[in-house]
């Protein structure tokens, strides 16, 4: 069985960090070389948003076993402001901390699945889930 | 440990040998603005053979770079965007629009000798 990954996002060597990992379990899953890049692409989005609105948070690499094939689900969670309007944060060219605006709607389309829970105030939890290829 | 940059003639390369967090990235910004107008440099190579993830943040830091030099009166060009790397930022919805790219360090260079003599 593969184990899950815990990695503390606190300031911007971090999101190497959860990059370097998110691309470790994944090829430890089996993922094709562009899916891992793929995976590590989207945590290092994710990632960035946890730094830049919420200061701190965490993230965890859960591996999954589906239909004859491995799947990596990422969860981000924090404590921090919220999005107030998520819907709006997953339109491209929006940003409100000044970036690209391509996080959030940039790891949808990288992943398989991406789902936001957040509350103002409260904080905000991104999940998002990754299929790799089916065993042969 | 911060990105070396080497000096080959009117030159300056670049070459990435790690995953750089944020800081590295405007750490080169910043150095390699500053070495363009000290040293009269008219091209720069920026080697990312290595970078295994090339995100928002860092596409935004390279073309910035490129911007900046260019107005500075030089010519960038990043070299080494591996085949995965690109469909990954391509899928994100970044571009490197304006900004020349290549396939490696000798085609970079080949290129900024055309764009010189030309």
């Amino acid at each position: 069985m593969h184990d899950e990954e815990h990695v503390v996002i606190a300031g911007d060597a971090d999101i190497v960090t959860a990059r370097a990992r998110a691309k470790s379990t994944a090829a430890a899953l089996g993922f094709s070389r562009t899916d891992q890049t793929v995976v590590a692409a989207a945590v290092s989005e994710i990632a960035r948003n946890i730094v830049v609105y919420a200061g701190q948070g965490d993230i965890i690499l859960r591996p999954r076993q589906g239909d004859g094939r491995w799947g990596l689900m990422v969860v981000a969670r924090d404590e921090g402001p919220g999005i107030p309007d998520v819907g709006r944060a997953l339109t491209d060219g929006y940003s409100t901390g000044g970036s690209l605006g391509v996080g959030l709607p940039g790891a949808r389309r990288l992943m398989d699945g991406l789902e936001i829970e957040s509350e103002v105030g409260r904080g905000t939890t991104v999940t998002m889930l990754k299929w790799g290829d089916r065993f042969a | 440990m911060g990105v070396p940059i080497l000096t080959q003639g009117e030159c300056l390369i670049a070459s990435v040998q790690d995953a750089l967090s944020d800081a590295e990235l405007r750490d080169l910004q910043q150095r390699l603005a500053e070495q363009v107008g000290a040293r009269g440099v008219r091209g720069v190579v920026i080697d990312v053979t290595v970078l295994d993830v090339i995100d928002s943040f860092a596409t935004r830091t390279l073309s910035t770079i490129a911007y900046a030099v260019k107005l500075r009166g030089a010519e960038v060009v990043i070299v080494g965007i591996q085949p995965e790397v690109a469909f990954a930022m391509v899928q994100l919805g970044l571009t490197l629009e304006g900004v020349s790219t290549a396939l490696n360090l000798d085609e970079g260079m080949a290129l900024l000798r055309r764009t010189r003599s030309s």
